[in-house]
């Protein structure tokens, strides 16, 4: 059936619905070729209606392997052409069966292309995604929704769990799971390291009491400024600990140490990000999921150093402790979807949870 | 200013002539790459031996040498100009090979010539089998397991070790001959018997077979700093086994999940990183349908076809990007052209889907095999965008410009099911169209085709929804729903027209007016994440948003010339690209459509505006629609354009240039008589024949030999000379498609010499730059023959006739603009073969030797100017006081069943160039870059026909003069001995087996000259002798005119220094004098 895309200036994209289920979210575009079921179950995600920019999604349908977490959390999915014949020895089940059984809201058949210049243009904004002949009342409440800010609290794990290293002495750490990928943690799992995959609201004196190695903050969605509670308790870990985070991770731990963060214009949302290392000089692409940046003006009289820049515009894509062994990135070194260049970052962390 | 600051001149080295598997993508990388070293203030001195390029141009390069690509025209350039850097990589394989061997010989190190870019040592690691084998078991990356045996035993015991299937390859033998893919062992005993037998050296390869897995490239890029990305990867339709050059290819890849992309992303970052390249590197990889398994196949450390096509199927600049590294910098150092405001340090983001699909020479060498293999067999290519599958292979099918609109053939119509169905399991340039068939006439499933072809099921779903609608549309009423169904997977209108059984005028207008309409979609590299300035567009009937701003500007559309083919090759794209600069240079906005992935048209800096589209009337016309050009110009782009003219007039275009009536009146065959009687020019006899009968009486009319071809041809296609009336009948039947619309040329044969003009006219007064007089007479095609400029031979009263013709012709036709026409002169008397009014292939080379700027006269006369305001005279441009040869180029090493024998249907690729003040060495210069094996000693065998004979001994008592050793065939032998030369008689080929064969094989003879013998049925011998020729890589001249030409040659060789070399701007210039 016929559906569309309005954007809270009244723009409007026009497609065809999936399963009519309606959806309001920020809309935000991720430029990816490839991962889209790696995207649509990143919590990071959560509550936004997700656009694709490229135009063919499904192609090689979905695996129960590729699933960053639980579920998707997107509140809506808007893409080009929906493949409804997938091809891979990976394939498990079709794209669509996926997004039904997930109960997410999908607009397809629709001009992505246009979509992303006008959120290039305008930003990202609030939209909604109904079917074409939606009368005007029913546009009206879906765009009085609120988008719902707890978020973390919504992707978190509910209960702390474990997952054991196979070596008896192996560096334990405790990830703060905002909304965890799976690859992060398969990441810091692989590299020998035993977890313990806590709550986000997770008091920092319970953290502290699991006697970690090293401490991980997890990417996760939403503004990093709705959340003061949790940078209250990361505060309390500073200098406690080795603290290695991503994304979500890397903007708290930057509040809990001072910095501002703000909203970027549209954001950084695929797989062919350049980050600079400016320790090295080096230059890797990067997979980013990010609508928030850390100020780097705010970090001049803080103990912390601009370790990465993101080479297209600049903002502050990783920085570290000037004395304590605490760093973190803005980007994705997981990969999952995206390029794995810097998976130099969890060996960075491994030597600091070694004490080397 | 460049990183390196030690850099003041460098010196680029381009890949010579066109030939199959090296085409124009590297003028299109040279150029981008000269242009990116020319903005850093380096001075660039250039050495390419083809003159039809846009990177020969004297403003490309500061110095530019029109010379062969050899060490030691190399060394004697480098010896004069002391560059300060070599940059090699952008010349394709013949520059990397230049490269090497130039360093191999101390001439880098002797004159402190720095190799810029990706190392020699990088490139060793690449190019050389074993190296290549040890770094990649380094660094743990798997290569197909692959062994050399000299008997059969250690293959089956290599076999046995690794499974089945394995490809054998015999060492030393071009074209493949005597391999094949053994599924067993007892296929492998017989293979391996017969690949022993054929191998010089008697060796044989073994290699694991991973033919049916999916073959995917990347093209990835690093800087001196370790910066690497890529810059896009591409999967191939046709899974390995068919070579990536003659495979339809997609960007970015369709069926790899993100684990397989980023899989195989990283182990292109960690060859190119292992191997050390700097600058572009492309990487190719065999990935198992069913597993994560993966092999390397091959790694070219070099910018290449796929990065051309990469480059233009992201707008990521590779070549220009490759360059800027070359001289030191790094990748975030690097602006990105297209955002102007990001950085080359990125991946590009693609949304939409490219499609490439070869352009085979099948239709000019209709004997050839057709089959695909490891032997890449493409002349060219075209490249399609849309924002899905099916828009993109469709509008893919309609640029290759082969007869055919959508996924369908006419000729399967006439095929049963069992013919189709038994042609899905053959592997040839026509797969796909019986695919779809197959899927159309519903007696195959998806499942089925897969499991014959193993091409992916994705794309077989994909060509499905094509057949699938059109199944629709032959049922159903054309609604707008079905209408838009059409549109949406990409079928044209002339399809839904041929499908619905209404006319295509109907159908645009019906469309139209249902509101279905085009959208024009940036290419941007960024997939709009930021906002981009690129003029560079494509259309997708699937879009809400029509992105593109037109101006209210003057504006005017230049069509391109489509895919290189034979008879329709880079010359012209060279044309497309100086009428834009010359619209440009008058204020107005030059817009460019073509379809070449190749070429400089199409690359987005070239236009101010550039559609990425097929050359069709409907796209052009959509073009228009949206773009209101004053007009369109039609005479630069080959016959593409030409043959788009009459229609595009008749929708309301203007067409700017010679009228599209006067066109007709010079190509349709009654109406150019009607001008040549009006002219009193006179012509070989002939008439124009509908049927056979009329070609019979006709032909007996004139008198035998006759020329016979089908009237609007280019490139001599399927025009052959026959000497009696079964040969005509066997003519008529198989080589045309004879009916009233389309009429066969039967004309007198009159064997005399060659000469071809072009001029510029405003349809008043007429320049001629230049004439250029054939070395091989008549019944050479003029594209196969050598030109020589200035005429060597041709008496004043000729050259007068010809300026006289010439301008009588040009008025008569009210040529404004460029025209080219074809003389024979017989006898002293001048006739005329044939007239286009339109650009030609000796233009550039014309252009460059004369230093007459050809096509931008042609365009601002087009527009409206006259050659008095432009400052030009009517009459011949005196000529200059050095000679230029251009030489034909061909690929028969990798066309197997071709013949090579010259006749007058175009075989040649590509052309060089030789430049000199002394005819000989001009000559010289000419015949050694066209990579003719010249023998300074040995053997030379002659086989002729009996009517060559006379002439022929006189050619050989020259040879046995230079102290060659002659042998010939029986008869021609007689001829020799009459002559008192010592002559070593060998057996006929069908005779005494394999003689001939064997001594060409064991070196024992060095050179052939072999003229046809009349008829086509007596030529079994001489087609194994020829083609033995090509296998050995050792010169065979089929025209006794060529032959003496080289004895010219020869004879100069042994009193002159041979290597001497003058840029293009001396010669031009006047200055340095003689040699």
């Amino acid at each position: 059936m016929k559906g569309k895309l309005i954007l809270e200036d009244g723009t409007v994209f026009h497609g065809k619905l999936l399963n009519n289920i309606k959806a309001t979210g920020e809309v935000v575009f991720n430029t990816g070729m490839t991962g889209y079921q790696e995207s649509l179950t990143d919590p990071s995600y959560c509550r936004q209606i997700l656009t694709l920019t490229y135009p063919m999604v499904g192609n090689y349908g979905i695996a129960d392997l590729f699933m960053q977490s639980r579920k998707s959390f997107v509140n809506g999915f808007v893409i080009g052409e929906l493949c409804e014949m997938g091809s891979n020895w990976h394939y498990e089940t079709s794209l669509a069966d996926f997004l039904t059984k997930q109960g997410v809201p999908c607009l397809y058949d629709v001009d992505t292309r246009a979509v992303t210049r006008k959120i290039r243009s305008a930003g990202t904004m609030k939209g909604i995604i109904v079917s074409e002949d939606a009368a005007q009342t029913e546009i009206d409440e879906l765009f009085a929704v609120p988008i719902k800010k707890d978020v973390v609290m919504e992707v978190t794990t509910p209960e702390a769990y474990t997952m054991e290293a196979e070596a008896a002495d192996a560096p334990h750490v405790v990830a703060m799971d905002f909304g965890v990928k799976q690859n992060i943690l398969k990441s810091l799992h692989d590299l020998g390291c035993k977890l313990t995959v806590v709550p986000a609201h997770t008091m920092a004196e319970e953290v502290l009491a699991l006697q970690p190695d090293g401490i991980f903050l997890s990417n996760g969605p939403g503004d990093p400024a709705d959340v003061p509670e949790i940078v209250a308790e990361i505060k309390k870990l500073i200098g406690k600990k080795p603290i290695f985070g991503i994304c979500l991770g890397h903007q708290l731990l930057a509040r809990s140490l001072g910095a501002k963060t703000y909203k970027l214009k549209f954001g950084h949302r695929g797989c062919n990000q350049p980050v600079k290392n400016l320790l090295t000089g080096r230059v890797q692409i990067s997979s980013q999921n990010h609508g928030y940046a850390v100020d780097e003006e705010s970090l001049k009289d803080l103990p912390l150093e601009v370790t990465h820049i993101n080479v297209n515009d600049g903002t502050v894509e990783g920085m570290r402790h000037k004395d304590l062994p605490i760093f973190s990135v803005q980007y994705h070194p997981e990969a999952s979807p995206g390029p794995d260049d810097n998976m130099y970052l969890f060996d960075q962390f491994w030597t600091m949870l070694k004490g080397e | 200013m460049p990183k390196k600051e030690n850099l003041k001149k460098v010196m680029v080295v381009g890949s010579g002539p066109i030939i199959i598997g090296q085409a124009a993508e590297f003028d299109y990388a040279g150029s981008q790459a000269c242009r990116s070293l020319k903005e850093e203030g380096l001075e660039v001195v250039l050495v390419n031996s083809n003159p039809a390029t846009i990177m020969t141009d004297s403003h490309i390069a500061d110095r530019v040498y029109i010379e062969p690509l050899t060490p030691e025209f190399l060394e004697e350039i480098i010896s004069k100009e002391r560059p300060d850097g070599l940059l090699a990589t952008l010349g394709g394989q013949a520059g990397l090979n230049l490269a090497v061997q130039l360093a191999e010989r101390g001439v880098l190190e002797k004159y402190g010539v720095e190799l810029l870019g990706t190392p020699l040592e990088a490139i060793e690691k690449a190019e050389d089998r074993e190296m290549f084998k040890e770094t990649m078991q380094k660094l743990g990356e798997p290569i197909p397991e692959s062994t050399i045996v000299e008997d059969v035993p250690s293959a089956v015991a290599f076999a046995k070790e690794i499974g089945y299937p394995v490809i054998v390859r015999p060492a030393y033998t071009m074209g493949g001959t005597g391999g094949g893919i053994a599924e067993n062992e007892e296929e492998l005993i017989d293979i391996v018997i017969k690949g022993l037998n054929y191998s010089m050296i008697g060796q044989v390869l073994i290699e694991r077979s991973v033919a049916g897995w999916k073959e995917i490239e990347y093209e990835v890029m690093r800087d001196g700093n370790d910066n690497c990305i890529t810059v896009c990867n591409m999967e191939n339709f046709d899974p390995v086994g068919v070579h990536t050059g003659d495979s339809i290819v997609v960007a970015p890849s369709q069926t790899l999940t993100d684990h397989e992309y980023q899989m195989l992303r990283s182990a292109s970052l960690r060859i190119i990183r292992e191997l050390g390249i700097e600058g572009g590197c492309n990487a190719q990889y065999a990935l198992d349908p069913n597993s994560n398994k993966y092999y390397v196949i091959e790694v070219n450390p070099r910018v290449s076809r796929s990065s051309a096509l990469a480059s233009k199927a992201t707008g990521y600049p590779i070549a220009k990007v490759s360059a800027k590294i070359a001289i030191g910098y790094t990748l975030d150092e690097i602006t990105n052209a297209v955002t102007q405001k990001t950085k080359a340090c990125f991946e590009p983001a693609l949304d939409y889907c490219v499609v490439k699909f070869p352009r085979w020479p099948f239709d000019k060498f209709v004997y050839a095999d057709r089959t695909l293999g490891t032997q890449m067999k493409a002349t060219g290519e075209v490249m399609s965008i849309d924002r899905h599958f099916e828009g993109a292979i469709l509008k893919a099918v309609r640029s290759l410009e082969i007869g055919v609109h959508r996924l369908h053939m006419d000729k399967m119509d006439a095929w049963d099911d069992a013919r189709v169905k038994k042609n899905l399991a053959r592997i040839n340039d026509e797969r796909i169209f019986v695919i779809a068939e197959a899927l159309r006439r519903g007696i195959a499933t998806v499942d089925e085709i897969h499991a014959v072809t193993k091409i992916d099921k994705w794309f077989i779903h994909k060509i499905k929804n094509i057949t699938d609608v059109e199944t629709t549309l032959t049922s159903e009423p054309l609604t707008p729903k079905h209408m838009l169904a059409a549109k949406n997977v990409g079928l044209a209108d002339v399809s839904i027209a041929e499908i619905t059984g209404k006319s295509v005028d109907e159908i645009r207008t019906t469309r139209k007016s249902m509101g279905i309409l085009p959208a024009y979609k940036m290419v941007d590299t960024c997939a709009a994440e930021f906002e981009a300035a690129t003029p560079y567009y494509y259309s997708t009937f699937r879009a809400e948003q029509d992105e593109v701003q037109t101006s209210n500007a003057r504006k005017v559309i230049v069509l391109g010339s489509g895919p290189i083919r034979i008879g329709q090759g880079v010359e012209f794209d060279y044309c497309s690209v100086h009428s834009v600069w010359a619209l440009r240079e008058m204020g107005i906005e030059a817009i460019i459509i073509n379809n070449n992935p190749e070429t400089v048209s199409t690359d987005f800096d070239i236009s101010d505006r550039l559609y990425f589209e097929p050359l069709t009337t409907e796209h052009v016309l959509n073009i228009i629609d949206k773009e209101k050009p004053e007009g369109v110009i039609v005479q630069f782009g080959g016959q593409t354009a030409i043959n788009l003219a009459a229609s595009l007039q008749k929708a309301g275009v203007k067409v700017f240039g010679t009228s599209v009536d006067d066109i007709d009146r010079a190509e349709d065959r009654e109406r150019f008589d009607e001008v040549l009687t009006q002219t009193q020019i006179p012509r070989p006899q002939g008439i124009s024949v509908t049927n056979l009968a009329d070609a019979i009486t006709g032909a007996s009319a004139i008198g035998y030999p006759v020329m016979v071809r089908p009237s609007y041809v280019l490139g001599g296609r399927a025009m052959e000379i026959v000497y009696n009336e079964d040969e005509l009948r066997d003519y008529m039947s198989r080589a045309v498609k004879v009916t009233p619309d389309h009429p066969v040329l039967v004309d007198r044969y009159m064997q005399g010499t060659e000469v071809e003009v072009d001029g510029i006219s405003d349809g008043v007064d007429v320049v001629i730059p230049g004439i250029m007089e054939h070395v091989e007479r008549a019944g050479v095609h003029s594209g196969d023959s050598i030109a020589v400029y200035p005429p060597q031979t041709l008496p004043s009263k000729v050259i007068y006739t010809i300026i006289d013709y010439t301008k009588r012709l040009a008025v008569a036709l009210h040529v404004k603009g460029l025209l080219n026409i074809q003389f024979v002169v017989a006898d002293g008397e001048v006739y005329i073969i044939e007239v286009n009014p339109r650009s030609s292939r000796t233009v550039p080379f014309l252009s460059k030797v004369t230093d007459v700027k050809m096509v931008n006269l042609a365009t601002r006369i087009a527009m409206g100017s006259t050659l008095k305001e432009l400052g030009y005279k009517s009459g011949l441009v005196p000529p200059k006081p050095y000679v230029a040869v251009k030489a034909p180029v061909f690929s028969f090493a990798k066309m197997t069943d071709v013949d090579i024998a010259l006749g007058p249907e175009m075989k040649s690729t590509g052309e060089v160039m030789g430049i000199d003040y002394h005819y000989a060495r001009a000559l010289y210069k000419a015949i050694i870059g066209s990579g003719t094996h010249v023998p300074t000693k040995g053997c030379v065998l002659f086989t002729v026909a009996d009517k060559d004979k006379e002439e022929m001994k006189q050619l050989a008592k020259a040879f046995s003069e230079l102290d060659f050793q002659i042998a010939a065939t029986e008869g021609t032998a007689k001829t020799i001995q009459s002559m008192g030369i010592d002559v070593e008689i060998v057996g006929k080929v069908h005779e005494r087996s394999t003689d001939i064969i064997e001594r060409i094989k064991s070196g024992k003879i060095n050179m052939v000259i072999n003229t046809l013998t009349q008829g086509k049925h007596s030529l079994k011998d001489g087609f194994k002798i020829r083609r033995a020729t090509v296998e050995h890589d050792i010169a065979c001249l089929t025209s006794l005119d060529t032959a003496w030409e080289v004895l010219r040659v020869l004879s100069f060789m042994r009193e002159r220094r041979l290597v001497y070399s003058l840029a293009i701007q001396d010669y031009v210039g006047g200055g340095d004098g003689l040699a």
